[in-house]
């Protein structure tokens, strides 16, 4: 069951299992894309979900709220083009061991899409060592054959970065959208093993 | 001082009908206001005779002309609301803007009909690229309608693009969106009544785009800087609150009426739903939420963006207002229906308008203006092409792909969200666009056409083609046509010839619409498209809708086979006229237009149709632009594939292979359906002129396609 | 008191200012050879009431904290001054 929960609001669904923070344009990105959304009301109930080691998944606009509120590392800066992409492109999923990948096998190449403007992953150089020593990357672009490199990736991110997740594995940010990819009347059914993924994940923990 | 009425934008015959009606001088705010209304851009003086003439009604119309968009029932009790509308002069002085302010505009138009926006094409009509001012104008147009149309969530599925010198400093943005409605929750514009009250909800009001409308009703100025005061700028976060907002309101069965406010803003909107509804309206401009201090007839006048007028009865007001704040919207009463026929504006407690509602917002006085046809005549003399062997065939066919106008679109609707809300089935980049429409299990197909050259050759025969390219490739598809908008971009009416080329092209759209049952619904008119360095080619846009049911698939313009036949459909030769091959390869010949054959039409549709149903073929593509060998191309470039044409069964003539005009389709057909393609077209001309091979396009032996173009057009690089 | 707040923020160095560098190419087309960098940033104007220069500063400089600029990316300067309409 889904339910839309108001900005305003304060508190999540009782036996809520997984929080997304949806793409979208919150306050029309306007002063930083993100920033504005990460003081919502609800914001909180998000931080707590997240500190009881519950899923929350931020896709697109939603992964820069996770940066802005600091759940995650780092910030997403404008494409290098400096246009506004949208596009199926080719990830390669870099982590099976996450709640919202474990339908996916390592090194498996996804196509998905993307649509954003301001995508392009940023930390300070010794910082994203680190993000990549402790392999937080949990998806990255690359060929439709899932090799990675400058070429491969659509918005100029270091390492070709689509994904990232937390210390502890339980908050993922990602700029492509697996939601776009269910159907593939819609052109790719590459993500839905995200969902199922997350979903097994959570049935597990919660034992229904 | 009493400013001049000519200064007002009104002429000394409408400004004596105006004395005469009301038996007075109008004050000032009610001379600036009528001079508004009366525009060409509000009041469609000079061609509501013409528009007399489309065929508005047919079997899927709901609502045809006459209200903020036109409506098409896709069955299930559900309809598509559609319009398209142009944004040519607030493009030219300020492209990001004026394209984003369109977008807002047209998605606002779809909104006042009840319908949520679920799609936006557009209609671009740009300068030469090889001309730094039309680049940077393009530039903008693109960013802005990615901007405004990305942020509201709106996916922009589709739409046409081109490219002539005429449009170097006066392009043409026509903006088209599509919404969802189900047809008991319609809202309409002529449903106020008396004791109601006007609402208005949105941005607070400034003195954005003041006369904007006029200001589309003349030509551009030299020195277009001068006129930027009057661009209105676009805030998509708060257009994305507003439908939310409107559309919750209307779900509580809240709102009796709704406008936009478009051009001339409160006044069009309040005097529109007024004159429509056979009432009075009284507006307080003291209650309109200000951004800055300013007169009434500015309040009046201003097209400050992202505002709606809703009509809603007192009891109502709690819940709107409600909603409005949980939506952060700013709203206020700004007035109340009446029962006096006038349209009245007071500012501290005066009437500083007060005018009879149908004067201001049911239309002015017609214009006729004279005709005269082009006197060089506008047709061709039909030189012969003369034939073309293979090498010759592949150095046109690869300076045709060159072409801007040929080339595929990627690097500009890439910038847009073509895929959010997630039912785009078709994206750009294909001959049609198609989007589900989950509620009753349906497609809808639209396509969008403008061809400036053709029309140009022969206006009649022009539109008409334009029209039946936007029509060919939705029947090819699978999809039954419903009903068509389109934009009229023209020059100055006032000229004489400028006028005939008008009204041919209009008939030529009229008689299409009539022919095919496929009746106009909407519409928007754009004259005086001039500037210092030259007039536009006649530019009449087509959009037009369909639908499909889900049992079969649409059919893709190109598919990955590995083995079978390639058809061609229709008569073996086209026409040159107006055409790429006339354009590119020999400018300057004259070449005849084509003949609009209707019948012909009709049955090229029947057998199109049952194509799709009968899955009898992989792949079809009507033949537009750059003809035959183009269409073969782009099938070959899109799917990776390769086709070897049999020459003994083609002319070797431009008009076989590059021309263009007339039902003509290519269709790409497995073995084993063969026999059920040929059935469903018996009667009409089909031939197998090739097979599907491994790679490559060749006419006998010939390579006409080669790897690298394939590659660089494929974005493979 | 009205204070009026000048706030500047602009790219922290180090990070790629992809508007700056696009911005700094065309000045150099078009004819200014001696432009050597160009940073884009933006200007927000704040009106505020505080007893005092120095809180509306603090104020000024809390906002920056919390909501006008993310450090990690972005450098600010606040200017304070008495608002004069």
């Amino acid at each position: 069951m889904t339910d839309l929960v108001w900005h305003e609001h304060t508190t999540l669904p009782r036996d809520t299992g997984l929080v997304v923070l949806p793409g979208g344009f919150s306050y029309g990105d306007y002063l930083r894309c993100g920033a504005i959304a990460a003081k919502s009301p609800i914001i909180d109930a998000v931080i707590k979900h997240a500190s009881s080691g519950l899923p929350v998944l931020g896709i697109c606009n939603g992964f820069q709220i996770l940066t802005e509120i600091g759940l995650l590392p780092g910030a997403l800066l404008a494409n290098t083009s400096l246009d506004f992409i949208c596009d199926f492109c080719h990830v390669r999923v870099e982590r099976e061991d996450t709640p919202f990948t474990g339908h996916y096998r390592k090194g498996e190449v996804l196509r998905i899409p993307i649509a954003h403007y301001e995508g392009r992953f940023y930390l300070p150089e010794e910082q994203l060592r680190a993000l990549e020593e402790e392999g937080l990357v949990v998806f990255r672009y690359c060929s439709p054959e899932g090799v990675t490199g400058e070429d491969f990736t659509p918005n100029g991110s270091p390492n070709g970065i689509a994904g990232i997740i937390n210390r502890k594995g339980n908050v993922l940010g990602m700029m492509p959208h697996p939601e776009r990819a269910t159907e593939s009347l819609l052109g790719s059914s590459d993500g839905a093993p995200l969902w199922a993924s997350v979903n097994s994940w959570i049935r597990g923990r919660l034992g229904v | 001082m009493r400013p001049d009425h000519r200064a007002a934008g009104l002429s000394d015959a409408e400004y004596g009908e105006i004395i005469r009606t009301l038996g007075r001088e109008p004050e000032h705010a009610e001379l600036m206001i009528l001079g508004v209304m009366w525009s060409e851009h509000c009041s469609y003086k000079s061609t509501r005779r013409l528009l007399s003439s489309l065929p508005t009604s047919g079997e899927a119309v709901v609502q045809g002309p006459g209200e903020n968009a036109g409506i098409v029932d896709i069955g299930e009790g559900w309809g598509i609301a559609f319009k398209v509308e142009s944004h040519n002069h607030p493009s030219a002085v300020a492209p990001y803007q004026g394209a984003a302010t369109g977008v807002g505009g047209i998605i606002r138009d779809v909104l006042a009909m009840g319908a949520r926006p679920v799609a936006l094409l557009d209609g671009l009509c740009l300068g030469g690229q090889s001309c730094p001012e039309a680049a940077a104008l393009a530039d903008g147009i693109v960013k802005g309608i990615a901007g405004y149309g990305n942020a509201v969530g709106v996916p922009t599925i589709g739409g046409k693009t081109l490219y002539d010198g005429c449009y170097n400093s006066n392009p043409l943005v026509n903006a088209m969106c599509l919404g969802l409605v189900p047809l008991d929750g319609i809202v309409s514009s002529r449903t106020a009544r008396p004791g109601q009250l006007a609402v208005l909800i949105g941005s607070r009001t400034g003195r954005d785009g003041i006369a904007g409308a006029a200001f589309a009703s003349s030509g551009l100025a030299d020195d277009t800087r001068s006129s930027r005061p009057q661009v209105q700028i676009g805030d998509p976060f708060v257009e994305k609150l507003l439908v939310e907002c409107c559309l919750e309101i209307h779900s509580k069965g809240l709102i009796v009426a709704m406008q936009d406010m478009g051009a001339a803003g409160i006044t069009s909107s309040s005097s529109e739903i007024a004159a429509k509804s056979g009432t009075g309206i009284r507006i307080n401009a003291d209650l309109v939420p200000l951004r800055e201090e300013m007169e009434p007839w500015e309040i009046a006048l201003s097209e400050s963006q992202e505002r709606m007028l809703l009509i809603a009865e007192e009891e109502a007001l709690e819940e709107i207002g409600s909603i409005a704040d949980r939506w952060q919207l700013d709203w206020a009463v700004i007035g109340e229906v009446t029962d006096d026929g006038l349209f009245v504006m007071t500012k501290g407690g005066r009437e500083v308008v007060s005018l009879p509602a149908e004067m201001v917002g049911g239309g002015c006085p017609s214009v006729q203006w004279p005709s005269r046809k082009p006197s060089g005549g506008v047709k061709g003399r039909g030189v012969p092409s003369g034939l073309l062997d293979p090498p010759e065939t592949a150095r046109c066919l690869s300076t045709i792909l060159e072409d801007p106008n040929l080339a595929e679109r990627s690097r500009i609707y890439r910038q847009y969200d073509y895929m959010v809300q997630t039912n785009t089935v078709v994206p750009p980049g294909n001959s049609v666009s198609i989007f589900r429409v989950r509620e009753n299990r349906s497609f809808v197909a639209v396509t969008m056409e403008v061809d400036p050259w053709k029309c140009s050759l022969d206006p009649f025969a022009g539109a008409a083609e334009t029209f039946l390219k936007a029509l060919r490739p939705l029947w090819v598809s699978g999809a039954k046509h419903l009903g068509m908008t389109n934009c009229l971009n023209f020059p100055s009416p006032e000229d004489p010839e400028n006028h005939w080329i008008l009204e041919r092209s209009v008939s030529g759209l009229a008689a299409v619409a009539r022919d095919l049952a496929c009746p106009v619904v909407s519409g928007n008119v754009s004259l005086y498209n001039e500037s210092p360095s030259g007039k536009i080619l006649p530019s009449p846009l087509v959009a037009v809708v369909g639908l499909q049911d889900c049992n079969s698939p649409p059919l893709r313009d190109s598919a990955t086979l590995e083995a079978g036949s390639v058809f061609l459909v229709g008569d073996t030769q086209g026409t040159l006229g107006g055409g790429a091959f006339s354009r590119i390869i020999t400018p300057g010949a004259e070449h005849n237009p084509g003949d609009y054959v209707p019948l012909k039409e009709k049955d090229f549709m029947e057998r199109a149709l049952k194509t799709v149903r009968k899955e009898a073929a992989a792949a079809g593509r009507a033949i537009a632009g750059g003809g035959l060998m183009t269409s073969l191309a782009k099938m070959c470039i899109k799917a990776d594939i390769g086709i070897g044409l049999d020459s003994a069964v083609l002319d070797s003539d431009p008009e076989c292979l590059f021309g263009e005009w007339g039902p003509r389709a290519v269709y790409l057909v497995p073995e084993r359906s063969t026999e059920l393609f040929l059935s469903c077209w018996e009667g009409f001309p089909v031939r197998r002129i090739g097979e599907i091979t491994p790679g490559g396009l060749t006419l006998d032996g010939h390579e006409m396609l080669p790897e690298e173009t394939r590659a660089e057009k494929a974005g493979r690089k | 008191m009205t204070f009026l707040a000048r706030i500047l923020v602009f790219p922290r160095e180090g990070v790629l200012d992809t508007q700056g560098k696009a911005v700094e190419k065309s000045l150099n087309r078009i004819g200014f050879g001696s432009v050597r960098e160009v940073r884009v940033g933006k200007y927000i104007q704040v009106l505020l009431e505080a007893d005092s220069e120095a809180d509306a500063a603090a104020a000024a400089e809390s906002m920056c904290g919390e909501l006008l600029v993310n450090d990690l990316i972005e450098d600010h300067t606040v200017q304070v001054g008495p608002w004069k309409p």
